[in-house]
């Protein structure tokens, strides 16, 4: 029963962890596909954590604080469209400018506005997304095993875990089944061909990059009023290059995406485990092992183990009509 | 019918970019129902002529008529509601997707795509039967061969209600049976009352189908005339501007030793698929050998092969009775240094650097010569020397040995290479699509040094995917298709025919055409 209840908990820390790799993955996906290349995840998250939890903590509403949260986003997103899209600029240090603007602008804004080293007031209360008691997890907690997965596992997360959960097949299929899902997959692939059929090639990517806005804002939004209770600096952590890593190991689809993330934060589940439990034969590793463990698999997964990603065709590549 | 306005009226059409005027003052009018044909040499403003017609570009003056009533195109959209298609040179479709969403793609009918789907296969099968255009609408397109591909352009445009439909360089990567197809699709479409118009510069496919055309040089409108009172020469003339040959004139090869003999060649890419197969061929001294074939059949990887780029999987490849495969001097350095030339397929990849001078490119692969050095630095003076002298004897336009590579034609890049690699005498030349996006009068030159090279006893490899060019420079025909030679055929024996037949994989093609006698 124990061993069970250890790999509950593990899968149980797996989603929270997963949530805003899910959201941020689905978001690069939208770019990506549009042939727009979005090193910036890291930044809008980061943009978007930062002023949902601003305005969470003056409003006290943490609804109030995610539309905040998604605005910043798209407004960053907007950003990288206007350099990439419209004056056609490269994409990847146009992400990289974005997060190191981020990265220095919100401890700043923090500062100025807060006085509190950088961060934002800790929240709580309404200015906080609390885990939801889905129906009958009290009652069902003793029925064994099916019970108790559903009120520790599926039970007890907050509202933007499920959305997470959720906008894996809303994504889907808007990518696969809609108007917009085959205009974007045909901008990334071969923007001429989307050209020559009467579609704006540039209003097009635009409006993949507010999709992709819009969902790093929410993944931000999660970083500091659901998982965390307040803004700290530099609370993404590479979690948005990470992202990109599941999109790319995932293949830019939209299924094997949601299970790069969940494995990357099953290894992260597992290294805030392992930290100080000794092991046979090998003792105790180094925390700073552990903790890079998550990294080193990415490192390796898109390595070797992936196989040959086949990106979309356009990928990173201005469209500019040519002579 | 001749009493209606014509399907197309354009006056006086206007286009810049920047210094160049790429259409000055350009009327042109076309029947409907009728196929007008449109040729000229490259970069004489066709294909710009069209792409405004088309609404990719905007024209500076001028005025577009549809039917009579003046037409506005600002974009794509406006034109394709005008009732204009058109069939792109490079086929604008998207290679993961099934022809199905090819041809939805701008046109989806609702947000969602189920529906659009489903009304557009119905509107195909009509399609396909009223015009004989049969293809599988459910395949993946870049698993089609080009020949489909290039139907799905014509379905999409026909799905979208085209009534006029434009065709840029249609047949160039088509085999000569392909083509025929092609011909007689747009032979059905006219009697079904459409317009066509066909953009090229083979004017063998002008005689061949068009009503009427339209000849352009130098950004205008040269001459109209009506197909059945003109002649190829004539055409030929007036594209140039002057008159041309367009059969090189050559004696009687005399080939001597074989100088390079390839034994059982393969070859396999990254991906472990096999791109060469057995090959076996023999390059004599005196002569031209030429590979004909559909790009894509593994012409480009023999020349890569031969030319120490890519490294055989197994076979032998010897060179005066010396084996090269397996010995240290197999790579592209050595391979010049014993006496290879070799000009690239792709020039502007393989063959210059884009951003470098002219004199720069001189040098390209022979830059360690003692004569372009001077301790630790290039000789810049001899560099340039020796560039004018080559801008001279090939003459190069503009005559400017410091101009950046990129400013020149395409014909001129190409000169450059070949002033590069016949200079350095070297016994066996290499060369790939010698002529492509060459002017005719540059073909005429380039021919003359090829012949003059083998009559010099040089043994000479020719890759060209047209059909007209292998034919009328090499002394001995090899064909290949999916990555083996079909079969080998002397100048004389080949006919056209019998080519395409082997482009098409068909092994005994000779004694087939006899059987058909």
């Amino acid at each position: 029963m124990e061993t069970f209840q250890t790999i509950i908990l593990l899968l149980d820390a797996t989603f929270r962890v997963a949530t805003p790799l899910v959201l941020a993955a689905l978001a690069g996906m939208f770019s990506e596909r549009a042939g727009v290349v979005d090193i910036g995840l890291e930044g809008k998250m980061l943009g978007a954590a930062f002023s949902a939890a601003a305005v969470a903590a003056v409003s006290g509403s943490a609804w109030i604080g995610l539309g905040a949260g998604i605005l910043a986003s798209i407004a960053l997103s907007l950003l990288h469209a206007y350099a990439c899209v419209t004056h056609k600029g490269n994409q990847v240090v146009s992400g990289m400018a974005i997060n190191i603007v981020v990265a220095g602008l919100t401890p700043t804004l923090g500062y100025a506005w807060f006085s509190m080293g950088g961060q934002t007031p800790h929240l709580g209360g309404d200015a906080r997304f609390k885990p939801i008691t889905l129906p009958f997890a009290e009652a069902a907690h003793d029925i064994p095993i099916i019970g108790y997965i559903y009120s520790e596992l599926i039970s007890n997360h907050n509202i933007i875990v499920y959305l997470a959960a959720a906008s894996v097949p809303i994504c889907a299929w808007i990518m696969y089944k809609t108007r917009f899902g085959l205009r974007v997959r045909a901008v990334g692939e071969n923007p001429h061909a989307v050209d020559t059929a009467g579609i704006s090639v540039d209003w097009l990517r635009y409006k993949a990059l507010i999709m992709t806005g819009f969902l790093c804002g929410i993944a931000g939004t999660y970083l500091s009023t659901a998982h965390g209770a307040g803004f700290i600096r530099d609370m993404t952590a590479g979690k948005g290059y990470l992202a990109l890593a599941a999109l790319i190991f995932g293949k830019w689809r939209p299924v094997p995406t949601l299970f790069a993330c969940l494995l990357f934060a099953f290894t992260d589940a597992v290294q805030a485990r392992l930290q100080g439990v000794e092991l046979p034969i090998v003792g105790v590793i180094p925390v700073q092992f552990i903790q890079a463990l998550p990294y080193i698999l990415t490192v390796l997964l898109l390595a070797g183990f992936v196989g040959k990603a086949n990106p979309p065709k356009s990928i990173g590549v201005p469209y500019i009509k040519e002579k | 019918m001749s009493e209606q306005s014509p399907a197309l009226e354009l006056r006086r059409i206007n286009k810049s970019f920047g210094p160049v005027h790429a259409n000055k003052n350009i009327s042109l009018s076309v029947d409907r129902g009728s196929i007008h044909g449109i040729v000229g040499e490259n970069g004489a403003g066709k294909s710009t002529l069209m792409s405004i017609v088309y609404g990719f570009y905007q024209a500076d003056s001028g005025d577009i008529y549809v039917n009579g009533q003046i037409c506005p195109i600002e974009n794509p959209q406006s034109s394709i509601e005008a009732g204009i298609g058109m069939v792109h040179q490079h086929f604008m479709l998207v290679d993961t997707f099934t022809v199905l969403e090819n041809i939805i793609l701008g046109v989806e009918n609702g947000y969602r795509l189920a529906g659009g789907l489903a009304s557009a296969r119905k509107e195909l099968v009509r399609l396909e039967q009223e015009y004989a255009l049969e293809v599988n609408v459910d395949a993946i397109v870049g698993d089609l061969p080009v020949g489909l591909r290039q139907r799905v352009e014509i379905l999409k445009a026909l799905y979208r209600g085209a009534e006029i439909l434009i065709l840029d360089e249609p047949t160039g990567v088509l085999t000569p049976q392909e083509a025929d197809h092609l011909f007689r699709i747009l032979d059905t479409l006219r009697d079904q009352g459409k317009t066509v118009i066909l953009i090229t510069h083979k004017l063998r496919e002008i005689m061949a189908i068009t009503d009427s055309v339209s000849v352009m040089r130098r950004g205008e409108m040269v001459a109209h005339v009506k197909t059945s009172e003109t002649s190829q020469p004539a055409l030929a003339e007036l594209m140039v501007g002057r008159s041309v040959l367009l059969q090189v004139e050559k004696k009687l090869a005399n080939p001597k030793d074989t100088l390079v003999s390839i034994r059982n060649l393969n070859y396999e890419d990254t991906d472990g698929v096999p791109r060469l197969k057995d090959i076996n061929l023999d390059l004599k001294a005196g002569e031209i050998l030429g590979i004909a074939g559909v790009s894509g059949n593994g012409q480009s990887e023999l020349l890569e092969v031969l030319g120490g780029i890519l490294t055989p999987k197994s076979g032998s490849i010897r060179f005066e009775g010396q084996e090269l495969v397996d010995s240290k001097a197999f790579t592209a350095r050595n391979l010049r240094k014993i006496g290879f030339g070799h000009v690239p397929e792709d020039r502007q990849r393989s063959g210059l650097v884009l951003s470098f001078s002219a004199n720069e490119c001189t040098i390209l692969g022979y830059h360690d010569e003692p004569e372009y050095n001077r301790g630790l630095c290039l000789d810049r003076k001899a560099m340039v020397e020796t560039c004018r002298n080559y801008i001279k004897k090939y003459d190069v336009r503009p005559p400017d040995p410091y101009l950046k590579v990129s400013g020149f034609s395409g014909g001129n890049q190409q000169k450059l290479v070949l002033a590069r690699e016949m200079e350095q005498n070297p016994d066996v030349l290499l060369v790939g699509q010698p002529t492509r996006g060459v002017d005719i009068g540059a073909i005429e030159f380039i021919h003359k040094q090829l012949i003059m090279m083998r009559d010099a006893g040089k043994a000479i490899l020719v890759v060209s995917v047209e059909i007209d060019e292998v034919m009328s420079l090499a002394d001995r025909i090899a064909v290949m298709f999916d990555g083996g030679i079909v079969g080998e055929l002397s100048a004389a024996e080949a006919t056209e025919t019998k080519l395409g037949l082997m482009m098409a994989g068909v092994k005994d093609a000779q004694s087939e055409t006899k059987a058909a006698i």
